[in-house]
């Protein structure tokens, strides 16, 4: 039953939803679509007057860091497409993919940050995609039921009743240390225009990639560039992953090389002081000798970083972790110490995975969450809405090539490493069918008939597909070669996964 | 737990961390991720490649392999070394038994951290050593 404030002309009044997304950037619209087009019922609040999320702020310098290649090999309406855009949201109906191409002007395929709203604003309209925006959630109250927990939140518009809160939310609360003096700095969120450093001595707290994007962009005007954390920087070059500094701002480490006015520090820093002259001092603490040392800047930015903002939602028993307060969550975006509350967007980095390797899943940022969201629909609509969704049904002769082709093409697989799985499942009473991408811890940690799941996983060193299989209650994991062209459809393959299968599949048929 | 300072606080009286000093602390837990575990969640994986190295700030596990209880560990203690160390899959699954925190390092991160840290090498290599004298004193007793 849903009961709703009539006399109010925008969009989602208060009232009673069986879903509530917070948020309107690209992981709140991602989930309002696939939930829309399942015809499930669902309100959007945004505090924001428009869609966008963070992406109508930051990045500081107005470039992102994840690319769209326009002229890939395949169409831009393509499944496969998704693989080189890593920036369009994922829609059913052709018109709506791929449609981040159409938004850059082609100096880079890395689109500016005004490219990157419009591209999400386009989406918005074209999919019809509805949010309230200017309303503020606010406070949050939960209560257990004989079915299940209900959940009030409370907004600057009336309260909101619902079994499912979405939080898309972000990860976009500035944080800083406690270090001593720390507001003599300003955070990043707070950096001046670029030309409002002529001249001065910064000193940046961080070395991610906010830190090193302020270094970048500040090279022509700041005279002097430090930057220091505890820990060495290491570029995704180096991880082979995106884990480090990205290729876009290697820059200051070559300046920092060749002695250009850019200095890179490991030490901690101890505390911030402001001289008799007015200059600032930052006290550091070295990390290879524990030595102090002093570095006098102008200015101080603090490169450290942003936390959830989750509001109330600690206090209501969810459970928390890491210096951003990620939610911990279930494979499926729960939080698993509160069940109900789901979450979406970038803040589904809180559900890591197996993290093989080191290597983390993708999950935070749009070209991974896109598909986390599409995921957690599908789950919320089998789990509490009752859908039957569809199983294909796979020829078992066919089985092999298609799990090559998934690993050389599917886009969830090669965004998500290690992360989504592609599975077919051989229950013998209905034959080989194709479940579809779900999360790989889901595959490995519950029961369930003979099956097949493929992924594309990183050693940090080289990409390779890898199959699990589960026969008889008991899964094993079989890597396979990795391929200098990431073609894992040819012969030898074919011959290796037909060695890996033939055990699964003997006597097993399509239904 | 979040901060850096925060995990520094808390790695601060353990066993294989007890020889260094606040800073290295502090790069220990900036080296470190948090993760956070929910009862019953399986943190190893018995076969499975690509695991890392935990050490536990909080809660507790049982080793597990082959479906058999093996131990159990709390708050100091650490797993996956020795799949990481040796290049081979856990031989067992690690699963908590209470929600727990731990701090994590992923495998290829492990090498450089221990040859940065011979102390930590050190108190590893004799938490390994004690795990073997264990190890043969149970071996010894079922013959």
């Amino acid at each position: 039953m849903t009961t709703r404030a009539p006399d109010d002309a925008r969009p989602f009044p208060p009232g009673e939803y069986p879903i509530v997304i917070v948020g309107s950037g690209p992981g709140a619209l991602q989930v309002s679509y696939f939930l829309g087009r399942l015809g499930i019922d669902h309100a959007v609040i945004s505090s924001d007057p428009g869609p966008g999320g963070m992406f109508r702020k930051w990045p500081f310098f107005q470039r992102l860091l994840s690319w769209t290649k326009p002229y890939a090999p395949p169409e831009r309406t393509s499944r496969e497409f998704e693989r080189w855009d890593w920036n369009s949201l994922l829609a059913r109906e052709p018109e709506l993919r791929g449609i981040s191409p159409d938004h850059m002007d082609g100096t880079s395929d890395f689109p500016s940050r005004p490219e990157m709203e419009a591209n999400l604003t386009a989406f918005a309209d074209r999919a019809g995609l509805v949010v309230r925006y200017g309303c503020e959630w606010q406070s949050t109250r939960h209560e257990e039921t004989a079915d299940g927990n209900r959940f009030t939140l409370v907004t600057s518009d009336g309260e909101y009743r619902c079994r499912f809160p979405i939080f898309a939310v972000g990860v976009a609360e500035p944080y800083a240390p406690k270090t001593p003096g720390i507001d003599l700095a300003v955070h990043y969120a707070d950096t001046r225009d670029a030309e409002s450093y002529a001249g001065k001595r910064l000193f940046i707290i961080g070395k991610q990639n906010s830190g090193f994007e302020l270094a970048t962009g500040l090279l022509q005007w700041a005279s002097r560039i430090t930057l220091s954390s505890p820990s060495p920087a290491k570029t995704s070059i180096e991880t082979r992953s995106l884990v480090g500094v990205r290729a876009r701002y290697v820059q200051p480490f070559e300046d920092s090389i060749l002695g250009g006015g850019v200095d890179i520090l490991s030490a901690s820093t101890k505390g911030i002081s402001r001289s008799a002259s007015g200059r600032l001092m930052v006290q550091l603490e070295r990390s290879d000798n524990a030595m102090p040392m002093t570095v006098e800047a102008d200015e101080v930015i603090a490169a450290t970083g942003f936390t959830c903002p989750l509001r109330d939602l600690p206090s209501l028993g969810v459970a928390t972790f890491g210096q951003s307060k990620l939610p911990a969550q279930t494979e499926f975006w729960e939080s698993v110490t509160v069940p109900g509350i789901y979450f979406a967007g970038t803040i589904t980095q809180g559900a890591a995975g197996l993290k093989k390797h080191g290597i983390p899943a993708n999950s935070g940022a749009l070209h991974g969450y896109r598909y986390n969201a599409r995921v957690l629909v599908r789950h919320l609509a089998q789990e509490h809405f009752a859908m039957e969704l569809e199983r294909t049904p796979i020829d078992v002769g066919d089985l092999r090539d298609h799990l090559l082709h998934e690993a050389t093409e599917a886009p969830e697989l090669w965004h998500q490493k290690a992360y989504l799985a592609s599975i077919v499942t051989l229950d013998p009473h209905e034959g080989a069918r194709d479940v579809g991408v779900l999360p790989l811890t889901h595959f490995l940690d519950h029961d369930g008939p003979d099956a097949v799941a493929m992924t594309v996983e990183s050693d940090g060193g080289s990409i390779y597909p890898v199959v699990y299989v589960r026969r008889d209650g008991k899964t094993e994991e079989h890597p396979l070669e990795p391929d200098p062209l990431h073609d894992y459809e040819s012969l030898a393959y074919r011959r290796a996964l037909d060695k890996i299968l033939d055990r699964l599949t003997a006597g097993a048929s399509a239904a | 737990m979040a901060s850096r300072d925060e995990i520094a606080d808390a790695i601060a009286g353990m066993a294989i961390f007890v020889d260094l000093a606040r800073p290295q602390l502090i790069g220990v837990a900036s080296r470190f991720e948090e993760a956070f575990f929910p009862k019953d969640a399986r943190i190893l994986r018995q076969g499975l490649t690509g695991s890392g190295f935990y050490v536990i700030l909080d809660g507790e596990a049982d080793v597990i392999a082959d479906g058999q209880k093996l131990a159990t560990l709390a708050r100091g203690d650490f797993f996956g070394e020795v799949s990481v160390l040796l290049g081979e899959p856990p031989t067992a699954d690690i699963v908590a038994t209470r929600p727990m925190r731990c701090i994590v390092l992923g495998g290829p991160g492990v090498e450089g951290f221990l040859v940065d840290h011979p102390r930590v090498m050190y108190r590893m290599l004799q938490a390994s050593a004690r795990r073997l004298r264990s190890a043969n004193q149970r071996l010894t007793a079922n013959q």
